[in-house]
C-alpha cells in the first residue's frame, strides 16, 4: 500500500522532534535509557500519530485503543510522545526521574496516558492479553498494542503469554518487537541468542511481519497488515538500530542505560536539527 | 459439627458474585477442579479463562483485565500464587493497586500427603511484605464466603488464604467485618490469637484451660491487613501474655504482625506457634499438626508457659 509522501514526511519530522525531546529529557535527568528509546521512536511515533484512537482530554475513554510499554525502561520515548500528543505539558518532561515527578524512572499510572506500570521485564505481553480479553468480553472494537524489547523476550513469562495469546486467538492484539540486537551485557546474539526469531513466533501460532523499523511506509504497512489478520495475534518484528539518529550512540551498548552528558546532548541535538 | 471445604464455598460464592456483577472475571492455572473455580466456569464460560500451567502469565494478564475495569479473581495453589508469581503480584498487581483478588487454596501444612513442595508455609509473609495487599485468612467455610464478598466489595488487591481439607465450622463468631478481629471467648488470663484452621484448635485449648480455671481470650484475627490493632493491644494490656498460632512460618505472617505491634506499643510476653525453620513433609493433616506442634494440646502448653 502506498502512503502519501506528505504524510510520511510529516511522521518523519515528528519522529525527529521526539528524538530531540528524548535527548533533552535524558540530559536534564542525568540518567535513563537512550539506546532503546531511540531505536523504537519511529515505530511508536507512527502508532500515536497515525494508528491509535485515543483522546488525551479523556485518558479513560473506554473505547480507546490501548498501548502498553512492556520494555518500561524506554519510557523517555513514551513520555515524549504522550507530551507531544497533549496528555500533559511538554515542560513536565524536564522533571523526569525527580522526586515526586509525574514522570517516574519507569512507567507508573500517575502519568496520564500510562495504562499499567512496567519496568520488570517480561510481563507486558500478558498485560496486553488481559486488555485484549477485556475487549472481547465487552464486545468492544478497540485494539491493543504492546512494545517488547528483544532482550526482554528472554523472559519465560513472554512465552507463556505468547502461547496464551494464540490459544485465545487474540486478533485484536499486535505486539511490536524492537529488535535492535543489543542488551545491557552486549549483543543479544552473544548474551542469549534469539534466533530463529520469526520461526519461534510462528511456531507459537503468531502472524509475523518483518520490517525495517526505521522505514515509515514499512511501519505503516505493518500496522495495516496486523489489523487485517483474523483469528491469530500479530507481531511486527522490527529490525532497528540501537541509538538510532545520533551517530555516536548508534549500536553503542554503553548508551543502553547511560544518559548523554550536556556536551553529548548538544552534539546529538545538532545532528537532529 | 459441620465440616466444609473452604474451596467449595469459594466456588459457590464466585457463582453468586458472577450473577450479581458482569464485571467479575475468574482466572485459573490448570487447577480449577481443585480450587473450585470450575463452578464459575460452568456458569459463566465467557468470563473464565484457564492459563494452563503458567501462573506468571495468569497474574499479569489479570492486570490487563483490571486496567479495563474488571474485578478479577485469580486462583491456584498458594505456593504458586505467591511464590511463582511473586514479581507479577508485586510489580503488576500491587504497585498498580489493581482490583485483583488472589484467592489461593491448598495453603499450609494440611495439604497433607503431597508434601513439602506443595505446602505453602510462607505465602502470607510473601504477600504481607508488599504494600497495598489486603490479607484475609478465613477460619472456616462460612467465613470464606464473608471474606470473598468483602474482597469483592472493596476495590484494590486482596490475598485470601484457603486450605485443602474439610474443616469444622465455628459457631457464634458474630458478624464478619474486614479488619475487625472476632473475640470468640472472653478472658483476661491469657490471649490466644489465631487465624485459619488454628482458630478451632485455639477454642479447644481454651476449653481445656477453662477446666483448669484459666480464662483464655481467643481472638480470630482473620484479617491480617488491615490489622485490628485495638483488639491486639487490648489483649496485650489485659492478659498476662499472648499465644499466636498459625499454620504458617512464624516469620512474616500473623505472629510477626502481632509481635511488631506489641513490641512497639505494649510489650508483653508472646509465644509463637507455627512452623519453625522447617519445610513440611508428607502425612495426614492430623499427623502433621502433631509433628509440627500445632495441636490444641500444644496451644494449651504454650498458654501455661506464657502465663508463668
Amino acid at each position: 500500500m502506498a502512503y502519501p509522501q506528505a504524510q510520511v514526511k510529516e511522521l518523519e519530522e515528528k519522529a525527529k522532534q521526539v528524538r530531540r525531546l528524548i535527548i533533552r529529557m535524558l540530559a536534564e535527568a542525568g540518567s535513563g535509557h537512550p539506546g532503546g528509546s531511540l531505536s523504537s521512536v519511529d515505530l511508536i511515533t507512527a502508532l500515536y500519530f497515525k494508528v491509535l484512537r485515543y483522546d488525551p482530554k479523556n485518558p479513560g475513554w473506554p473505547e480507546r485503543d490501548r498501548f502498553h510499554l512492556s520494555k518500561g525502561h524506554c519510557c523517555p520515548l513514551l513520555y515524549a510522545v504522550l507530551a507531544q500528543v497533549g496528555y500533559f505539558p511538554i515542560d513536565e518532561l524536564w522533571t523526569l526521574r525527580r522526586l515526586n515527578s509525574l514522570l517516574q524512572g519507569h512507567p507508573d499510572r500517575r502519568t496520564p496516558g500510562v495504562e499499567v506500570a512496567s519496568g520488570s521485564l517480561g510481563q507486558g505481553l500478558s498485560v496486553a492479553l488481559g486488555m485484549s480479553l477485556a475487549a472481547k468480553i465487552d464486545q468492544k472494537s478497540y485494539r491493543v498494542y504492546v512494545l517488547l524489547g528483544d532482550g526482554e523476550i528472554q523472559e519465560g513469562n513472554v512465552w507463556e503469554a505468547a502461547m496464551a495469546c494464540a490459544h485465545y486467538k487474540r486478533d485484536n492484539l499486535c505486539a511490536i518487537l524492537d529488535y535492535n540486537g543489543f542488551q545491557i551485557d552486549g549483543k543479544t546474539a552473544d548474551v542469549m541468542n534469539l534466533e530463529p526469531i520469526l520461526a519461534k513466533w510462528q511456531a507459537f501460532g503468531w502472524h509475523t511481519i518483518e520490517i525495517n523499523g526505521h522505514n515509515m511506509p514499512e511501519i505503516l504497512s505493518a500496522y495495516d497488515e496486523a489489523a487485517s489478520i483474523k483469528g491469530q495475534p500479530s507481531i511486527i518484528i522490527a529490525h532497528t538500530i540501537k541509538g538510532k539518529g545520533v551517530s555516536f550512540m548508534e549500536n553503542v551498548v554503553d548508551f543502553h542505560g547511560r544518559a548523554p552528558t550536556k556536551e553529548e546532548a548538544e552534539k546529538a541535538l545538532k545532528e537532529l536539527e | 459439627m459441620e465440616m466444609l471445604y473452604q474451596r467449595d464455598i469459594y466456588g459457590q460464592t464466585l457463582v453468586e458474585l458472577g450473577k450479581q456483577n458482569p464485571g467479575v472475571i475468574v482466572l485459573d492455572a490448570d487447577l480449577s477442579s481443585s480450587t473450585r473455580t470450575a463452578l464459575f466456569n460452568k456458569e459463566f464460560p465467557q468470563r473464565f479463562f484457564n492459563f494452563g500451567v503458567a501462573e506468571q502469565n495468569m497474574m499479569a494478564t489479570a492486570c490487563g483485565l483490571a486496567s479495563c475495569g474488571k474485578t478479577v479473581f485469580v486462583s491456584t495453589f498458594a505456593i504458586f500464587a505467591t511464590g511463582r508469581a511473586w514479581d507479577q503480584a508485586r510489580n503488576s498487581v500491587a504497585y498498580n493497586n489493581f482490583n485483583i483478588k488472589i484467592v489461593a487454596t491448598h495453603a499450609g501444612i494440611c495439604v497433607g500427603p503431597d508434601g513439602a513442595s506443595h505446602q505453602a508455609l510462607e505465602d502470607v509473609a510473601l504477600m504481607r511484605i508488599i504494600p497495598h495487599i489486603n490479607i484475609i485468612v478465613p477460619c472456616d467455610g462460612p467465613q470464606t464466603r464473608d471474606a470473598v464478598i468483602a474482597a469483592a466489595n472493596k476495590p484494590g488487591p486482596f490475598y485470601i488464604r484457603l486450605g485443602r481439607p474439610k474443616i469444622p465450622t465455628i459457631e457464634n463468631k458474630g458478624e464478619f467485618k474486614l479488619g475487625r478481629a472476632q473475640v470468640l471467648t472472653q478472658g483476661n488470663d491469657v490471649a490466644i490469637i489465631a487465624c485459619g484452621i488454628m482458630v478451632n484448635e485455639a477454642l479447644v485449648a481454651a476449653g481445656s484451660l477453662g477446666k483448669k480455671g484459666i480464662k483464655a481470650r481467643v481472638i480470630n484475627l482473620h484479617t491480617i491487613r488491615p490489622m485490628d490493632q485495638e483488639a491486639i493491644l487490648e489483649a496485650a494490656q489485659k492478659t498476662r501474655g499472648i499465644v499466636v498460632c498459625e499454620e504458617h512460618t512464624i516469620i512474616g505472617g500473623l505472629a510477626s504482625s502481632v509481635d511488631e505491634l506489641v513490641a512497639e506499643n505494649c510489650p508483653t510476653k508472646v509465644v509463637r506457634l507455627g512452623i519453625k525453620n522447617r519445610f513440611g513433609q508428607s502425612g495426614e493433616p492430623a499427623e502433621l499438626l502433631e509433628e509440627y506442634h500445632l495441636t490444641a494440646g500444644d496451644i494449651e502448653k504454650a498458654a501455661l508457659n506464657v502465663m508463668s
